[in-house]
């Protein structure tokens, strides 16, 4: 028999599973995402040429792109669902908690394989030292946790909006101040050498962000896409 | 087997007011029709029924044999047809009938589907993208998406629009299948489907 847990499991999968197909067959947000960083990180790396960046601003250079290339292509995550009219069918079918999971899900999926990419690309082109790589990737996985969290429900918001051009920038960017300021702390610890003990408020602030900002949008989600 | 009942139901678009204190109630077995001219609001108040949008005021109930049950447990014995469901046009009429029961938790075989499917019309045609369907196959793989729900309340929108004489004749035959033991509501200005109405509501 199975339990409410196991098919609300089910249900979600079912959606994360379309909305990965569906990025297969239209490549509808991971180029969006793709060419933003790649295009950003080679004009950097051609404009600094053979000066040496420090720590810091390689740090904030890695979180910038994670950033606006969530903004370019998280956001569409929804934005597609009501351009297509196809929102009506998943209103139909499920609870909007299972369709918010589903579209989270699919959202931090693409954040990080965007990463596995742009992580070799940063050592590569910018010579990012990555002197406590552990460190680091928890720092980019809780991170991207905590973007695609926050970036699907504003997607959602913003997919209701008549004008949706910048609403996305004007309502991510000063929710998003605390994770941008913790993922750049954590990156720059990481390459500088420091240790976990040293990165847990950073590590804390992420995880907690996640939690607080996944329990809000379950709850608020429901306001947010009814119409 | 479900009931609908809609309670003084209004609805405004900004200032303009749609709808104004609309009552109805649908048991198994009935079918209201909802005529009026265009701009009226019948597919507003069908969406508002299938919980796509909310009314400005009123209550939307749905019973059990007199025992009221809520929006979240009717949703999954209620289907609207209408001309804004859309499919996912990259995904094939077989994976988009298939996400739908899996979201919705009903526990199909690939098989039981393609028989819906079959059953429409749109026979060897399951693993076509439906964004190369004609807009006339799409409404045929809305009425298999209902066969696959089995809702024990249906709401069709102007369900002949863009249909063959053939897909007509399936819809009739369709309805008076359904028409037994399901509640229905029918928007239309098509005097060949206000025939199945056992009563209407008219708006406007």
């Amino acid at each position: 028999m199975p339990t409410s847990l196991s098919i609300w499991v089910e249900r979600v999968s079912a959606l994360f599973l379309k909305e990965i197909k569906s990025e297969l067959r239209t490549r509808y947000a991971f180029n969006s995402l793709l060419m933003f960083s790649v295009v950003t990180l080679t004009a950097v790396s051609f404009s600094v040429g053979q000066f040496t960046l420090s720590v810091q601003v390689k740090s904030a250079l890695y979180w910038l792109i994670l950033f606006f290339a969530s903004m370019a292509g998280l956001a569409q995550v929804f934005i597609k669902e009501e351009e297509a009219k196809t929102s009506y069918l998943l209103k139909l079918a499920s609870p909007p908690a299972i369709i918010y999971l589903g579209k989270f899900l699919y959202n931090w999926v693409l954040l990080l394989a965007l990463q596995v990419i742009i992580i070799p690309l940063f050592v590569i082109f910018l010579n990012l030292e990555l002197v406590n790589l552990a460190l680091f990737l928890t720092v980019s996985f809780l991170g991207s946790l905590a973007l695609s969290a926050a970036t699907t429900i504003i997607g959602a918001i913003v997919s209701k909006a008549n004008v949706k051009g910048a609403l996305f920038a004007v309502l991510s960017f000063p929710l998003l101040i605390p994770v941008l300021v913790a993922g750049i702390e954590g990156a720059q610890l990481a390459t500088s050498g420091a240790k976990f003990s040293e990165a847990w408020g950073q590590i804390s602030l992420l995880l907690s962000f996640s939690v607080v900002m996944l329990t809000v949008s379950i709850i608020l989600f429901e306001f947010v896409w009814s119409e | 087997m479900l009931s609908l009942k809609l309670e003084s139901i209004s609805k405004s678009f900004g200032y303009r007011q749609v709808l104004k204190g609309i009552n109805l109630e649908v048991q198994p077995g009935q079918c209201c029709g909802i005529v009026g001219p265009n701009g009226s609001g019948k597919s507003t108040l069908l969406k508002i029924a299938a919980g796509l949008i909310s009314p400005t005021s009123g209550k939307i109930r749905f019973a059990d044999s007199n025992k009221i049950v809520t929006f979240d447990t009717a949703r999954n014995s209620l289907f609207w047809i209408a001309p804004d469901l859309e499919f996912y046009g990259e995904l094939t009429a077989l994976e988009n009938l298939s996400l739908f029961a899996k979201i919705r938790g009903l526990k199909k075989s690939r098989a039981e589907i393609v028989e819906q499917i079959d059953r429409v019309g749109l026979e060897k045609r399951e693993n076509d993208q439906v964004g190369s369907y004609s807009t006339g196959m799409r409404q045929r793989l809305k009425f298999a998406l209902a066969l696959v729900c089995e809702p024990q309340i249906l709401l069709l929108d102007e369900p002949g629009s863009n249909l063959d004489w053939q897909g007509v004749d399936f819809v009739d035959r369709f309805i008076r299948d359904l028409k037994q033991k399901t509640a229905l509501c029918l928007a239309t200005n098509n005097p060949d489907e206000t025939k199945y109405a056992d009563f209407s509501i008219h708006l406007g």
